[in-house]
């Protein structure tokens, strides 16, 4: 019972939170309004069982990218949106978007949940600690998904640099 | 808290990130939407990884928010090279290639 309350108020503080970000007509306020929607996520996902994530979530969501933008607009100085919104990208908007809305829930719906069923339980995860199991996934299981992503970040960083130079 | 719930609230999110998108039209916002609905994604991952007793939903979180800051990185030094030229990231001023 005060779980389910506890679910209900910070599931509106992250429905409101978005949709803040997608209203907001300074962009630092969206910026501010997304930190508060990865803070929810963080709490949803020590509701369920992954300390480790949430963990992570707030250092590289809310740490890492959120700052990076918030560098970015005020480096280039970004002033308020001004002038209206033109309202027919509003009406398609909203209709585009009910529709998925409608299409997730519909499937959500009419689908069993299957798939291949592990072994891990919550005290699996308070007994082993969250880290060495993701660990252990991560070194054995999925090693090759982790040396691309380290190819990956470093692609990145090189062309972020080259991207943002003054002269090539 | 059943497993739907978070189901449905991912559904919600992802679909007010598309929203956004669609709406604004300012880049870096429409980057800010983008990344609600990569975040609304996880939440999805990470309830049926509790749902299947599974740890392959989280490790593709976790490499799912790598591939993220990444393309944070690059997204944003391609808006700060187009500011240069442009004085502007208003994405109805991208028109090079406009017909």
């Amino acid at each position: 019972m005060l779980e389910t309350l506890f679910f209900l108020i910070v599931a509106a503080v992250a429905v409101l939170s978005s949709i803040l970000v997608i209203t907001c007509k300074n962009p630092i306020n969206s910026a501010l309004s997304l930190i508060m929607t990865f803070f929810c996520l963080a709490t949803f996902y020590v509701m369920l069982d992954a300390p480790f994530m949430a963990a992570i979530q707030v250092i590289v969501y809310a740490g890492a990218i959120m700052v990076l933008i918030v560098f970015v607009i005020m480096l280039l100085n970004i002033r308020s949106e001004t002038g209206k919104r033109s309202n027919h990208a509003v009406i398609i908007g909203g209709i585009m978007g009910f529709f998925v809305l409608f299409e997730a829930c519909y499937f959500l719906n009419r689908s069993k949940i299957t798939g291949t069923v592990g072994n891990l339980t919550k005290e699996l995860v308070n007994q082993q600690g969250h880290t060495e199991l993701i660990g252990k996934a991560i070194y054995t299981e999925f090693l090759l998904p982790f040396e691309i992503t380290s190819l990956l970040l470093l692609v990145a960083i090189i062309g972020a640099v080259v991207l943002a130079k003054k002269k090539i | 808290m059943s497993i739907h719930s978070y189901l449905i609230l991912s559904a919600i999110m992802f679909s007010i990130g598309t929203i956004g998108v669609l709406i604004r039209r300012n880049a870096i916002v429409i980057f800010m939407c983008v990344e609600l609905m990569l975040n609304a994604v996880n939440l999805t991952f990470i309830a049926l990884s509790k749902q299947l007793g599974n740890i392959d939903g989280q490790v593709f979180v976790f490499f799912v928010m790598t591939v993220a800051a990444a393309e944070a990185a690059v997204g944003l030094a391609l808006m700060i090279a187009f500011f240069k030229n442009r004085e502007s990231i208003d994405v109805e001023d991208m028109n090079l290639l406009k017909w």
